[in-house]
């Protein structure tokens, strides 16, 4: 029995089957928690939200068009549900230096690790990205999004989620210079 | 490197990352392809990027998963929803999936044999129709060359997997009719050519038929 296409899945769910819900909910839930959990960097709050963002799948349903992909509309309502959260919380105006200090602050052993490790203090720089910069990285590397998806997600032009990309690769290797890697570029 | 060189591999510079993560065209995946090929700077500044894409994967994986609370506290909300009244979709292309993906295998090849019985027993009404016809001393010009014994047929098997929209899209691709079937095994006897094919022609129209994934089985039969 081949699985149900995620477009199928909608259609049920529009029409009021819990069952498809269950389906797409465990198809989908996990990539969507990692994402707000990267907006929001709270695990508890990552968790409400998700729950937000499948109950409005559950009302949305019967509007969604199929013009992009499941994954993709998801990814939308999840990214609009942590900037919400985050509004709510005080912390839009979260920047770069703060952000790294909360990150230089924790007692991570990564960073111990990190000396020796180049991955490691690549993901540790990942961390110290800001959100706008982590947010895309994420889209394109993990979610596996084109560049049109991006643009559809973030609410910007295609010609901007490639120069965006360019700057928080750009960020990344200034990271990466300051922990004495040295990657030779831009 | 001119100026014009210069921006085209800054353009495809910056595709890099979705080249690494395989979600370019097909056409713009080739010309990062052949860049990557001719230079040796773009490639190692594609290493920098691979490199990134498999640590972005490792870190995200790494942020583990959520809680069964989220499914409860979904699922309870759900439930304190009004109950919908189930309405048709709009989406045609949906609904048509839905309904042969509704469909187990053994059912959709059930479904498939009563509807080529049901064409059999159309060819022969139509069929029984046109010689009544002949017999009673009718007959168009076009009729006395379509004889019914003339045409090149094969024996085919659908995969199991194959969907009903699958094994239609191949029958219309391939201007083939169901003359037959499905007997034992799921066999359907398929006209591949409406007339008689010479040996050697007959084999290549069965290869490329055989390299359509839907295709289990297939050989020649009169």
């Amino acid at each position: 029995m081949q699985a149900a296409s995620d477009d199928v899945l909608i259609g049920r769910i529009a029409n009021g089957d819990r069952l498809a819900m269950q389906v797409l909910f465990a198809r989908h839930h996990v990539r969507v928690y990692r994402f707000v959990l990267r907006m929001v960097r709270n695990e508890a709050t990552a968790e409400d939200l998700i729950s937000e963002v499948f109950l409005d799948v559950w009302r949305q349903a019967d509007k969604f068009e199929g013009r992009a992909a499941v994954s993709t509309w998801l990814l939308s309502i999840a990214r609009f549900k942590a900037l919400s959260a985050l509004r709510r919380r005080g912390e839009e105006e979260l920047d770069d230096e703060k952000a790294a200090a909360i990150e230089d602050q924790a007692d991570d052993p990564e960073v111990t690790l990190a000396k020796k490790d180049k991955g490691a203090v690549l993901r540790q720089c990942l961390t110290k990205l800001s959100a706008e910069h982590r947010e895309i990285i994420d889209l394109v590397y993990y979610h596996e999004k084109s560049v049109e998806e991006v643009a559809g997600i973030v609410g910007i032009p295609e010609a901007t989620v490639k120069t965006r990309m360019f700057y928080a690769r750009k960020k990344l290797s200034e990271l990466l210079k300051e922990q004495g890697i040295d990657r030779g570029w831009p | 490197m001119n100026t014009t060189n210069e921006s085209e591999r800054s353009e495809l510079e910056n595709l890099l990352p979705w080249h690494a993560a395989g979600t370019l065209s097909v056409r713009e995946a080739q010309s990062v392809e052949a860049a990557l090929a001719r230079d040796p700077e773009l490639k190692r500044r594609y290493e920098l990027v691979r490199e990134e894409l498999a640590q972005t994967i490792h870190l995200n994986e790494t942020l583990g998963a959520p809680s069964a609370r989220a499914m409860t506290e979904l699922f309870a909300k759900i439930d304190a929803e009004p109950k919908r009244h189930a309405a048709p979709s709009l989406n045609l292309g949906a609904r048509i999936a839905e309904f042969f993906g509704a469909l187990s295998p053994r059912t959709l090849a059930w479904s498939a044999g009563a509807a080529a019985l049901a064409i059999v027993l159309q060819a022969a009404v139509i069929g029984g129709i046109a010689f009544r016809e002949q017999s009673t001393g009718y007959q168009t010009a076009s009729v006395s060359g379509a004889a019914s014994g003339d045409g090149s047929y094969a024996l085919i098997r659908f995969q199991p997997q194959a969907t009903a929209a699958d094994i239609t899209r191949f029958l219309e691709t391939n201007k083939l009719s169901i003359a037959g079937g499905p007997a034992a095994g799921g066999l359907y006897r398929v006209r591949i050519a409406e007339t008689k094919l010479p040996k050697a022609d007959r084999d290549q129209r069965m290869q490329a038929l055989q390299s359509d994934k839907i295709i289990g089985f297939i050989a020649p039969t009169e």
